[in-house]
């Protein structure tokens, strides 16, 4: 029954999950920012006519192939694996979540194969002006496509425009139109893919400044940076102001995320945000979780609350409070939603052995409870927590979302502070003689790797232990298969993406040391 | 006017046919890749060869995976049930899909580290397990698995070979086998449509022959099978679903529609054959793909209309699911169903961009003018 759950089992599929997602978010926003950059640089062709300009867009094309392919490989596995790994949770969601799938392969998916082909096989066989057009139509697929599969995974964090139906014992869409505007898909899509947009700038910026320190294609070094420069700090700006409101919506929707994100313990009014800290074991405990102190800590005073609350002097309540309850400030106690929850369950049950023994008086005073306002308000909400045996269990893992989401913030500034030294030495014409920044944007290429995947981490570490906030906990929605099954396929991938991305760096390095066709 | 629940269920069983008939048309790019160590004499055969399919094999890529997401967003139990259940077989689908991904772009690029014919090796692979495999796990949509759903809709398989189990059926094989042969013969209609090289011509008409005849003969096999053999009908009133002698063939006589769509593609692949054998018509590939997408159609039309369960339990009959069982909610097949309705919208323009780089035949010479090749 669906209460034997095996946390190897669980174990093993999270680390699959995991593995898959790491490996396809290395390709996915090269893929998102290079095809707009390609797109400034046909467009300049086709405006100027410069021959200049088509070299410098296919040089960057044949990069783009390179990166777009094995982004294609890894994506492939992590929507299926949805139903192969996490198949409890496929039929909990799948009349909402499913939709988003489809709409994407549907309108974005077609489109982005669909004139890939053409860019990069159009060259000689149609006109510019539909070779110019094909492209920027790759690059309005790839992100479409990342538009719709952002609004699936933001349905998982703040699960909107549903309604649940006792009869299949699953949740079902009862509003598209709030699934795709919920506030935390608008937020997530904007702030992914604009920085997507940044670690494609930093790559063109770091990969233009190695051809500038071997002094070889300077011309397409400089007009490359000029252009990834510019975009690279608008988006970093608009990173920025994206990462700011998904706080904002972070806090209401998934307190207990953001409170883990700031190791903030105690609820407390005028917070301050801390910009750099150490946590340490304060020795104390809440259940088997360990309390942090933050030290060596640096904090913009009141900042914390007024991103949460909007006002300075606004409350913002720590994971205590959010654990072990807080009467005076309404929030309730995690042992208490959990009661809730399994009464919840218990009610759903009832109705399910109702229905098997043909109990038809019985089904139809718990189905009319569904529909209580004060049940689902007050009761179903909860139903999530019906799966914990633990309050503490709600408690994600601190030190990673701290550390993870400090370390991206840092990165996301420092790239705003390296396009703006890009552009100025561009316009001073003094790049080559700043071998140092050169050397400092060539490094910098790894660096946005791993500020793109530390987004990830805190998003995704800083929502467990659920897969739906508040309905389902990751280890419910697991597949019925064996452990060693899934440690077969974690291995299998783990070597099959390995050996890929072996290849692919080395196919990389190769073309961008052969430089351009002349 | 009102738009029935059982209306919106048909329709998207009926998208997710024409996906599925759409993405075995297009595994013509896997029954080429199967060919890739037997059919070309020589390295720029070969590259032809590659290059001919390499161009397509995003399509049939890109298919799959909206077929994977339709199923989900339209029949989720199946797609929780089948996926979850029958783990291995789809695991070694998406396997041979992923090393295609890369294959094509990465064979013949310099420091590659593995060398091309790993690569080349990759392609074969999923040239014949991703058909093989796709035909034995559509096959089970008529002989059954071994799964139970809980209260919940939890499902239990019963085999722990998870899905592996369905290649010691004969009549899952039979189909398996024939889809890969479908693939083989589509594979060689296109390349004799897009290549043209005298030698690879000639040897692409023999292998024709050798792949024709195996390809009959076990999608025929199949179809004697399914048609005179039991099925598992569904009680329309009590959900109950038994084994019934002749159901498919009494769905398909039922249901005009199928019968015309499986008589009238039969048909066009039998015209598509006599082309490129006898006549050796380019145009062959036309056939056979018009010819494969209302047969696939028929075949999903019989699974799954008719009082029938579309994807049956062999142990537990009353696990089985229909249409009814499986499917969304009717609010998200109906938003579903305005979605869909870009689709034609969508084959328009994969036809306009195809048409357009595809105006000549691959040859050496072309290759030579390229700038992207594999």
């Amino acid at each position: 029954m669906i209460e034997n759950f095996d946390l190897s089992l669980v174990n093993w599929s999270r680390a699959q999950f995991a593995l898959t997602a790491i490996y396809h978010w290395l390709f996915v926003p090269l893929t998102l920012g290079l095809s707009f950059i390609l797109a400034f640089m046909e467009t300049l062709y086709v405006r100027t006519g410069d021959e200049m300009w088509k070299k410098i867009t296919k040089f960057w094309m044949t990069l783009f192939g390179i990166n777009f392919a094995i982004g294609v490989a890894t994506g492939i596995i992590l929507e299926f694996e949805f139903g192969t790994n996490w198949s409890n949770y496929s039929w909990f969601v799948g009349d909402i979540f499913g939709a988003p799938l489809a709409v994407e392969g549907i309108l974005a998916f077609f489109l982005e194969s669909t004139f890939v082909a053409v860019m990069f096989f159009g060259w000689n066989k149609v006109s510019k002006r539909f070779h110019l057009a094909s492209t920027w139509l790759v690059a309005i697929g790839a992100n479409l496509s990342a538009l719709w599969i952002l609004i699936a995974n933001a349905w998982m964090e703040n699960p909107v425009g549903m309604v649940f139906n006792p009869d299949t014992a699953r949740n079902e869409m009862n509003s598209f139109r709030e699934v795709v505007f919920n506030p935390v898909a608008v937020d997530k899509f904007l702030h992914t893919v604009t920085s997507g947009f940044v670690l494609a700038s930093v790559f063109v910026v770091g990969i233009s400044a190695w051809f500038l320190i071997r002094k070889r294609e300077e011309v397409l070094a400089r007009k490359s940076i000029l252009i990834a420069g510019i975009f690279g700090l608008v988006s970093g700006l608009a990173v920025a102001l994206t990462g700011d409101s998904s706080a904002r919506t972070l806090a209401q929707v998934q307190p207990v995320k953001f409170a883990a994100m700031e190791a903030l313990y105690e609820g407390k009014a005028n917070a301050g945000l801390t910009v750099i800290g150490a946590l340490a074991d304060s020795g104390e405990r809440i259940g088997e979780k360990k309390v942090h102190d933050v030290k060596l800590k640096i904090a913009i005073p009141k900042l914390l609350s007024v991103m949460t609350t909007g006002k300075g002097d606004g409350y913002v309540p720590g994971l205590k409070d959010l654990v072990n309850g807080n009467p005076e400030r309404g929030i309730l106690s995690v042992s208490e939603m959990m009661e809730r929850g399994r009464y919840a369950r218990q009610v759903l049950i009832d109705y399910k052995m109702a229905r098997e023994l043909g109990d038809t008086e019985t089904m139809a005073s718990l189905a009319a409870k569904f529909e209580e306002k004060d049940f689902v308000e007050n009761y179903f909400r909860y139903f999530g927590y019906s799966y914990f045996e633990h309050p503490w269990q709600v408690i994600p893992s601190v030190p990673v979302t701290f550390y993870a989401f400090r370390v991206m913030v840092g990165l996301g500034f420092f790239f705003i502070l390296l396009f703006t030294l890009a552009i100025w030495f561009h316009r001073k014409k003094t790049l080559e003689k700043n071998r140092w920044f050169l050397w400092i944007a060539l490094f910098s290429i790894p660096l946005a790797y791993l500020a793109s995947e530390l987004g990830w981490i805190v998003t995704e570490m800083g929502r467990q232990p659920w897969i739906i906030q508040n309905l389902m906990p990751v280890h419910v929605a697991v597949s019925n298969i064996s452990a060693g099954a899934v440690q077969t396929t974690f291995w299998l991938f783990a070597v099959l993406f390995t050996a890929l991305l072996i290849a692919e760096i080395s196919i990389m390095v190769r073309q961008i040391k052969t430089g351009p066709k002349h | 006017m009102q738009i029935s629940y059982l209306f919106l269920r048909e329709y998207w069983w009926l998208i997710i046919s024409l996906l599925a008939g759409l993405l075995v048309f297009l595994m013509f790019v896997q029954g080429g890749q199967s060919f890739i160590f037997s059919l070309p004499r020589n390295d720029m055969q070969r590259k032809m060869v590659v290059n001919a399919l390499g161009r397509k094999w995003e399509f049939t890529f890109t298919t799959l995976v909206t077929f994977g997401g339709a199923f989900f967003a339209s029949f989720p139990l199946f797609y929780a049930t089948s996926f979850g259940g029958a783990y291995w077989v789809w695991m070694a689908i998406l396997f041979s899909f992923i090393i295609q991904a890369v294959a094509y772009e990465y064979r013949s690029k310099p420091a590659n580290v593995y060398g091309t014919r790993v690569f080349d090796t990759f392609l074969f692979i999923n040239g014949c397990l991703g058909p093989f495999l796709l035909g034995v796990a559509v096959a089970t949509f008529f002989t059954g698995s071994d799964f139970t759903l809980d209260l919940f809709n939890r499902v239990h398989w019963g085999s722990g070979w998870h899905g592996l189990e369905a290649l010691i059926n004969p009549v899952n094989l039979l189909l398996g086998f024939g889809v890969l042969f479908l693939a083989r013969v589509l594979g060689l209609m296109y390349l004799e449509n897009s290549i043209d090289e005298k030698e690879l011509t000639a040897s692409i008409r023999k292998a024709l022959v050798r792949n024709a005849v195996p390809f009959l003969v076990f999608f025929l096999a199949f179809i004697a099978a399914i048609l005179l053999g039991k099925g598992y009908r569904a009680d329309p009133v009590s959900g109950e679903v038994t084994l019934v002698k002749y159901h498919y063939l009494h769905n398909l006589i039922g249901n005009y529609v199928a019968l015309a769509f499986l008589l009238g593609g039969v048909v066009l692949i039998l015209i598509s054959l006599w082309l490129g054998i006898f006549r050796g018509s380019r145009r062959a590939i036309w056939y056979a793909g018009f010819g494969t997408v209302p047969v696939v159609i028929a075949l999903f039309m019989m699974a799954g209309y008719g009082e029938t369960a579309f994807y049956p339990s062999s142990t537990d009959p009353g696990s089985s699911l229909t249409l009814a069982k499986a499917s969304s909610s009717y609010f998200t097949l109906k938003t579903m169903m305005y979605v869909s309705f870009v689709i034609p919208f969508v084959v328009a323009y994969i036809w306009y961009a195809w048409g357009s780089i595809n105006r000549s035949r691959i040859t050496s010479e072309e290759l030579a003018g390229e700038d992207h090749t594999y």
